[in-house]
This record gives C-alpha cells, sequence and structure tokens, in this order.
C-alpha cells in the first residue's frame, strides 16, 4: 500500500513480511499486518510464539532478517533505537529494565531525553537555558507520574518497588517520550486482579490521548476487555487477526492457543 | 551537585587548600607537596577515565598517549616555535579531541572491549612516534628549554604556586565532571551503566555518549600533558608509555570506578606508592602493581572508596542482555 499523505484512519504501523531468524530458529516467518491509527490493538499467542520478538524488530532492537516495517508511512527497519524512540515508538519490556537505582522520577525524567538538547557543554557549565530545560524535564516527569499513580513513590529508587509498580513505571517512563506509538510488554504479568484492572482503565485512558497502543499481553479478560483488534501468532505464524469477539469464535485460535489452556 | 557531594566537596577542597601549610610544620615531609602536584595533574588524567571506565563500562589503555599529545603540543609549540603556552594549550586538547573521537567512533560503536584493543595500539603508535621523531620530540635523549607558565605576567615560581594552580583546575574539572553527572547527560550515562538497552530504546544514544566520554577524558589528559609540560619543562617519551597507561586504570580501580571521588583517592594514593613509599621496591614495581590490582579486584571491586561508603563489597546492577526472552 502506499501513503501520498497521511489520512485519518491510515494504518500507523505497517508490518510487511517480517522475518527473524536467529541462526536455526525462526523466531518470526513473514507476519503481514496493519495497525490503525489510535487503537488498541493486542498481539497474543503461546510462549515462544514471536510476540517479544516482533517489538524488538519494531523499536529497533532486532533487525528483521526479511521484510519492511513503516512507521506512519516511513521505513524504519535498520534505524537504531534511539532514531526511533525520537520518531515516536516507545515501550515497554517484558522483563522489567528500569534503571534500578536511580529514583522513580528520574526513571521518568529519562524518558524525556530525545524530547531534550543540553548537551556536554551546557550541562557541565550550568548553562541558563540548561536550567530551565532540567525544571521542565522535572515538572513533565512528575506529571507522567501522576498520570499512572505513582506520584507518591517518585523519591524511591526504582528497584525497590514492587514487581506490578515496576511494570508500571516502564509504562510512565515510555510516555514521558511522548510516543505515538507505544508498545506494552505483558503489562499485567505480575500485577493482582485490582491492580490489572486498574491497568486496563490507564491503557484505555493512554488511547484516548491519541497514542497508538500495541499489547502483548497473556490475560485474556484484559485483552477482550479493552482491544480493538487482535492478532494472533502461533509458532512465528499469522494465525488470525479480528475483533476479540471474531477472535473469541475462531476455531482455529480455540485449537492452537486457547484449547491449550 | 547533591548534597553529600557538595559536603565531600567542601570538606576534600578545605583539606587540599590548608594541606601545604600542613606540611609546612611537619618536618622532612616538605617534598610532599611536589608529590601533590604530580597527584593533581594525574587526577585529571583519571577524571575523564574514570567516566569511561565507570558509566560506560570501557577501558583505555591510551591516557597515557593523550596525556603526550597534550604535553608534546604544548611543549612544541613554545619551545621551537615560541608560542605563548596558554595558546598552545588548547591546540593540544582539540588535537586530542580530534584523535580520541577518530579511535573511538568505530570501537565504541561495537559492543564489548574493542576500545581497549584500539586504544591500546593506538597507545603503542603514539609513544613510538614521541620516541622516534628526533627532530620534533628529542626522541629518547628528551626535549628541554621548555618554558614555565606565568598568568597575566606574573610567573608561577614557587612549588606551592604550582599546587594552588593545578589543584584549583583540578577543583574546576571536578565540578564540571559532577555538573554533568547530575543532569539530562548524567542521567544518560547512569542509564547507559545500568540497562544499555533500555536506555537505547528511550531515546539515548548510547554510542554517542560514549565517544563524549572518551573525548571528554582525552582532553582532559591533554590539558593534564600541557601543565605537566611547563611544570617539569623537560619531556621524555618513557613518561607517556604503555606503563603509564596501565597505572592510570589502576588508579581509577584502586579508588573505585564510577565514583570521581574514587578516582581522585586513587590517584592521590598511588602517586604516593610509586613516588614515595615504593622507591624500595622499584625494580618490582610492576609487581606490585599486579599485587595491588590483584587485591582491589579480588576483594574491593568497587575500590576502597566503596569502604568509606558503605564496607567493603556492596551490590552491583547487572546488565541485562537481549534475547532469550521465553
Ligand atoms: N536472541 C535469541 N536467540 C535465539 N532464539 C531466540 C532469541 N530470542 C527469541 N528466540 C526464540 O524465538 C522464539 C520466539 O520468542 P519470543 O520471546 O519472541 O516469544 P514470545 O511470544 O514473546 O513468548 P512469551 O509469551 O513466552 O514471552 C522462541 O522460540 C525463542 O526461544
Ligand atoms: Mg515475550
Amino acid at each position: 500500500m502506499e501513503h501520498p499523505a497521511r489520512q485519518p484512519g491510515a494504518s500507523i504501523l505497517e508490518l510487511n513480511d517480517i522475518q527473524m531468524s536467529f541462526g536455526g530458529v525462526h523466531a518470526l516467518k513473514g507476519i503481514n499486518h496493519a495497525v490503525p491509527e489510535g487503537i488498541i490493538q493486542a498481539v497474543i499467542g503461546p510462549n515462544g510464539a514471536g510476540k517479544t520478538t516482533l517489538f524488538h524488530c519494531i523499536s529497533g532492537l532486532l533487525n528483521p532478517t526479511e521484510g519492511s516495517i513503516l512507521f506512519r508511512g516511513a521505513e524504519i527497519n535498520g534505524l537504531a533505537p534511539h532514531r526511533i524512540a525520537h520518531l515516536g515508538i516507545s515501550r515497554t519490556f517484558q522483563h522489567v529494565a528500569l534503571f534500578k537505582s536511580m529514583t522513580v522520577l528520574e526513571n521518568v525524567m529519562l524518558g524525556r531525553h530525545s524530547r531534550t538538547r543540553s548537551g556536554f557543554w551546557a550541562t557541565g557549565l550550568r548553562f541558563p537555558g540548561m536550567r530551565s530545560e532540567e525544571r521542565n524535564i522535572h515538572k513533565k516527569a512528575e506529571a507522567f507520574l501522576d498520570l499512572v499513580g505513582l506520584a507518591d513513590a517518585s523519591r524511591l529508587q526504582a528497584g525497590t518497588l514492587p514487581l506490578g509498580k515496576q511494570k508500571i513505571l516502564e509504562i510512565a517512563r515510555a510516555l514521558a517520550t511522548e510516543p505515538r506509538l507505544v508498545l506494552l510488554d505483558e503489562p499485567a504479568g505480575g500485577l493482582n486482579m485490582t491492580e490489572t484492572e486498574e491497568l486496563g482503565v490507564l491503557i484505555q485512558k493512554i488511547c484516548q490521548t491519541g497514542i497508538t497502543v500495541v499489547l502483548v499481553e497473556h490475560d485474556m479478560n484484559l485483552v477482550m476487555d479493552i482491544s480493538d483488534q487482535i492478532l494472533v501468532l502461533h509458532y512465528g505464524q499469522y494465525l488470525a487477526s479480528g475483533t476479540p469477539q471474531h477472535i473469541k469464535d475462531d476455531p482455529a485460535v480455540i485449537e492452537a492457543y486457547l484449547g491449550e489452556n | 551537585m547533591r548534597t553529600t557531594d557538595r559536603w565531600i566537596f567542601t570538606v576534600v577542597f578545605l583539606l587540599i587548600a590548608v594541606f601545604p601549610w600542613l606540611v609546612g610544620r611537619i618536618s622532612g615531609i616538605s617534598h610532599y607537596i611536589e608529590v601533590m602536584i604530580f597527584a593533581g595533574i594525574f587526577s585529571l588524567v583519571c577524571l575523564g577515565l574514570s567516566l569511561l571506565m565507570g558509566y560506560a563500562g570501557q577501558i583505555s589503555l591510551a591516557q597515557a598517549a593523550f596525556f603526550g599529545i597534550g604535553a608534546y603540543t604544548s611543549g612544541i609549540l613554545t619551545a621551537r616555535f615560541d608560542w605563548n603556552p596558554w595558546l598552545a594549550m588548547p591546540v593540544g586538547a582539540v588535537l586530542a579531541a580530534a584523535v580520541a573521537w577518530i579511535v573511538g567512533v568505530p570501537a565504541l560503536r561495537l559492543r564489548g572491549h574493542y576500545l581497549a584493543m584500539a586504544t591500546l595500539g593506538f597507545g603503542v603508535i603514539v609513544h613510538i612516534v614521541f620516541s622516534e621523531e628526533v627532530e620534533w620530540t628529542g626522541g629518547p635523549s628528551g626535549m628541554v628549554d621548555i618554558p614555565g607558565l606565568a598568568i597575566a605576567g606574573w610567573r608561577i615560581s614557587s612549588e606551592v604556586q604550582w599546587y594552588y594552580l593545578i589543584w584549583g583546575i583540578v577543583f574546576l574539572a571536578l565540578l564540571f565532571s559532577f555538573h554533568i553527572l547530575h543532569s539530562r547527560v548524567g542521567r544518560a550515562l547512569r542509564a547507559i551503566h545500568e540497562e544499555e538497552i533500555a536506555a537505547e530504546a528511550m531515546g539515548v544514544p548510547t554510542a554517542r555518549y560514549k565517544v563524549q566520554i572518551f573525548v571528554f577524558g582525552a582532553v582532559l589528559a591533554a590539558i593534564a600533558g600541557s601543565f605537566y609540560t611547563h611544570y617539569v619543562t623537560f619531556l621524555s617519551p618513557s613518561s607517556f608509555n604503555l606503563m603509564w597507561s596501565i597505572r592510570f586504570v589502576l588508579m581509577v580501580m584502586v579508588g573505585g570506578m564510577q565514583s570521581l571521588w574514587g578516582a581522585l583517592l586513587g590517584t592521590v594514593l598511588l602517586t604516593f606508592v610509586g613516588n614515595e613509599w615504593l622507591q624500595v621496591f622499584a625494580d618490582f614495581e610492576v609487581l606490585v602493581y599486579g599485587a595491588i590490582l590483584l587485591v582491589v579486584a579480588l576483594f574491593l571491586p568497587q575500590g576502597l572508596i566503596s569502604v568509606l561508603r558503605r564496607g567493603p563489597g556492596g551490590a552491583r546492577s547487572s546488565v541485562s542482555r537481549l534475547g532469550g526472552e521465553g
């Protein structure tokens, strides 16, 4: 598909025949999919289906062996991850990857990196512009902590938070980069039932601000509740795609995925 | 600056300030001033190296080479071309920066210890140039007739004046480094140290920052080299060989990586060890350094500063690697 101009309802992310091999292991075997802007897109599939690998490809941590990834119509595969972050894709990690000995607030402040400028000279010599930028980073970071409900913990060391809160903090850090697309890799892992419900509300809130959400999650209640579209992967391959209702009733999905449990 | 750093800064500042007076009151150690001047010069070399080792997780074996680039640039421009020392100094710094950038960019793009290897080779080459380019550097027999320093026509002549000049500059460099560490750039450096992949994914150009610290360390080393030149007014290639690069790495390791205070402590300590307390063992110097390195690596991986801070050991965050999540 061509995107001569951006139109409402256009897809924000397009995956064209994405393949990813690690030596002999084919983690992704040709994924084609388009994510419309402004929706909550779930990606599900049994363990080892290739969901995390797909996220690594989109965020630039892995370079797909084959295929192309278009973000807002422009190819992004091959770009360094920090460039992709700058373009407006952010993410969380399945295995929490916070800066553990930094404070909760500092973790979110780091998320502001690609939206701010002060370099070696400006910070070393404390230029006035740098000081006001620093105050701004501080203020914005606090606002994002407020949004996810972690404002009270801002002075604590990130590594000391319980796992559930660490997962939420990763979301705040990702939002601080002001993404247009955010990839959440199993955000409900380690959360209890109330926390998971709150997470669902938070994800919907994020989506309402205009950010497209791609959600990898094993908690089917959450997925079915909040997703607009679901993509199902199985052994690195496309299995099905559609609305939650459609996926629930798909016999192939039931057999490959839901039937397993 | 954080409040704890501000406290330490004040205390160390006062200690350094009263040191000449203290030394003057105790007989037999008046030459400690001179040792401390060298310790100050070496501290400049080790500051940037400490950032590189502590935050980028990389080792440079070319600090002595950058030190030498500053020293010889100043030496040659002032002794052979009659330049003003204060004009020659930035030329050495810029030259070191350019060379560091050329060596650092390809080596730091790759993950792993390519920088150690690249700087090892580079350091050896630079030392050979110092020794062989006899016409410019005087070769192994050394370079003489280098002028001293003057500030606004006022010559820096006594040891005490040199002492305050050098340590004044060390404190300026420290202040600059602390400002960097407690800002946007410092957060990025700490993030790289803790979770490099996450830092990159959140928008931090990790390779570029590593190059920047490496260049910063090279510039500080070159500036130190310029001051060294005008202080000793004599240059010989043996002050800039691989052994010196290893000594600088050792100074940082003994004091503690990832702590600027640790780097300072290690530098002062090892300068005294080398210049003063181990003169008797001069023939076994390499052996002594090897033993120190072994003891530090085995029992004090975080350096002496960790003992002052919270007792030996101390938790270290592991850097998680990409892949194999499943
Ligand atoms: N770096 C790597 N090297 C080799 N094989 C890998 C690597 N990363 C992933 N794999 C393999 O690729 C396949 C897909 O893994 P991936 O982590 O993407 O699955 P997933 O769908 O996220 O699973 P889970 O639900 O358990 O998180 C697995 O078979 C995994 O072992
Ligand atoms: Mg996964």
